[in-house]
């Protein structure tokens, strides 16, 4: 009994620390990829040190094949690092985590299953209560603003709302991490602007730690407290900017003197690269 | 009238019409004799004289292009499964079954008559092996082609072994199996009566053998026609069923016009 008050009380302390300083969620110390090629192991990603803290909301940005994606699908569990420690929440990630969400490059479904029982998959591929799960899954649904599109099928629904299909079955089982590799980049400028305004409203009222890899940069810039810039292949950071702008951002603040400076100064590592990637 | 040959599936029956017509036609032109080239007409007398007993021996030659078939699917979708997803038992197996199939089936069909008999068993080796090839290809390609994306999303979800095979690969390969099942169960109705040539006393491939030893052109074209049908029933038959079973697919959504529809 009071083992346990003193355990409430030290959780407590701790949150309560958590508010002021910095709590690194995921870790990524000296983390590189290489995969196998014809003449031994080709290096996709050099050693990168970074921390992305719970509840931070951090884009990368970088060109075409510099490894986004394969930094994306390290920190899913996806793929084994080549060198370095990679943790979240303080313990190794040695496959696909129980507390991660992820949206793909393309929305991924699954042709012979309707909207619902699209989103419903990761319910059952993690074995969670079915019934609670539709509720949610309609909940999102209503939030995506797919309402009467349950019983579509992806063929019947627009690239974009594929893709907002996807995201719902990403937050289904209200992971606390949420990875995203390019979920707009199929979608038009208009389009996109709204689902970023979503993903930002999603964001700030449930608080999820979120990795967003984009080619857009004011994308990055709009939705993140930082900007990861990497480099040309094999990918190194070549920058990180910290965002202050105050949140909620409308999409006005994208006309801002302090907006484009951020994305000026980040587009100039592509210039000085020989790079132009949006 | 018109309304009839603009509907899908009069064109076919159309087709076979204006065909009949010219084959008519050409006997005529030509004076081809009867021995030869038999007219239309008398070939329709003999199905209408000689139908129950055509009918009667269909069944022989359905039964042994089934039985083939069934083995074709319940031996050709595990092993393409096999092939699929170990790299070992491909490069065992793969090299075989290609080499086996260039053996011509029609130079070993009699060593099955020596070892079986003259039952149904040899007609539904021939059918099989005949008819499993297309499947294991064409399924092996379905199982392979699943997108890494896909295969991705499945286990960042913690998807065990069997659910990623029951939830993904195998909804996603039906659509190959079902094409390959068309291909195989029309080679099967090949192979039943190959068998039957080289050695039965039933069923159409006797019947073809028969009538071309009594010089009947009119019972063998009258034949033929039966082995048509049965073909082509069995392949309605298996098309009726993939409608049933992948609405979703590309294939079946109305979109595209493919003639082997008939609606
Ligand atoms: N499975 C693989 N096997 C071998 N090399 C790979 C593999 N996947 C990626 N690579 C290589 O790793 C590098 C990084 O690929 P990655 O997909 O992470 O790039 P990216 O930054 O996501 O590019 P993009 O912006 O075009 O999506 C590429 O040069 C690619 O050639
Ligand atoms: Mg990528």
């Amino acid at each position: 009994m009071s083992s346990d008050d003193q355990e409430g009380l030290s959780s407590a302390a701790a949150s309560a620390r958590g508010a002021t300083a910095r709590r690194p969620l995921i870790r990524l110390c000296g983390v590189a990829k290489s995969y196998p090629g014809k003449d031994g192991p080709m290096a996709s990603l050099d050693p990168l040190s970074f921390d992305i803290d719970e509840g931070e909301f951090v884009s990368v940005v970088g060109p075409s094949g510099c490894g986004k994606t394969t930094l994306l699908k390290l920190v899913a569990g996806l793929l084994p690092v080549s060198a370095g420690e990679l943790t979240l929440s303080g313990s190794r990630i040695d496959g696909p985590q129980r507390n991660v969400g992820i949206v793909f490059q393309s929305a991924v479904l699954l042709a012979w299953r309707n909207v619902l029982d699209n989103i419903l998959l990761q319910a059952e591929m993690r074995k969670l209560p079915m019934a609670a799960a539709r509720e949610r899954a309609l909940k999102l649904i209503a939030t995506a603003g797919l309402e009467g599109f349950e019983k579509s099928y992806p063929w019947q629904l627009s690239g974009g709302m594929q893709q907002r299909v996807s995201i719902c079955r990403a937050l289904l089982h209200d992971p606390s991490v949420l990875l995203m590799d390019e979920p707009f980049g199929a979608l038009d400028a208009m389009t996109r602007e709204k689902m970023n305004l979503e993903l930002q409203r999603i964001w700030m009222g449930s608080k999820k730690t979120v990795l967003l890899i984009t080619h857009s940069i004011p994308e990055a810039v709009f939705l993140s407290d930082r900007v990861l810039v990497m480099s040309e292949r094999p990918g190194s950071i070549a920058a990180i900017y910290d965002i202050d702008l105050p949140r909620p951002r409308p999409l006005d603040v994208m006309s801002s003197a302090e907006f484009a400076r951020y994305t000026q100064s980040i587009r100039g590592h592509f210039f000085t690269q020989g790079s132009l990637d949006h | 009238m018109s309304k009839l040959f603009s509907s899908t599936w009069a064109r076919p029956f159309l087709l076979i019409l204006i065909v009949l017509v010219l084959w008519d036609l050409a006997i005529l032109v030509f004076g081809i004799p009867q021995y030869l080239v038999p007219a239309p007409l008398a070939v329709a007398e003999q199905i209408w004289n000689e139908w129950p007993m055509l009918l009667g021996e269909s069944l022989p030659t359905v039964y042994a292009t089934l039985g083939g078939f069934a083995l074709s699917v319940v031996i050709g979708v595990p092993m393409a499964m096999m092939i699929a997803y170990s790299r070992l038992i491909e490069s065992y197996l793969y090299p075989l079954l290609v080499f086996s199939q260039s053996i011509p089936k029609v130079a070993i069909a009699p060593l099955f008559v020596v070892w079986f008999g003259f039952g149904l068993l040899p007609k539904v080796i021939v059918a099989f092996l005949l008819g499993f090839f297309p499947i294991v290809v064409s399924t092996v390609m379905g199982f392979k082609s699943v997108e890494v994306d896909m295969v991705d999303l499945a286990r960042s979800m913690g998807s065990t072994r069997l659910n990623m095979f029951l939830k993904i690969s195998l909804p996603h390969a039906l659509p190959s199996i079902f094409s390959s099942m068309k291909v195989s169960i029309t080679l099967a109705v090949v192979g039943a009566v190959v068998g039957e040539f080289v050695g039965s006393n039933a069923g159409i491939g006797y019947v073809l053998q028969k009538a071309n030893g009594n010089f009947d052109l009119p019972l063998m074209f009258a034949a033929l026609v039966f082995l048509s049908l049965i073909g082509v029933l069995l392949f309605l038959a298996i098309d009726a069923i993939e409608r049933l079973a992948i609405p979703w697919h590309v294939s079946q959504r109305g979109t595209v016009h493919s003639t082997m529809r008939w609606r």
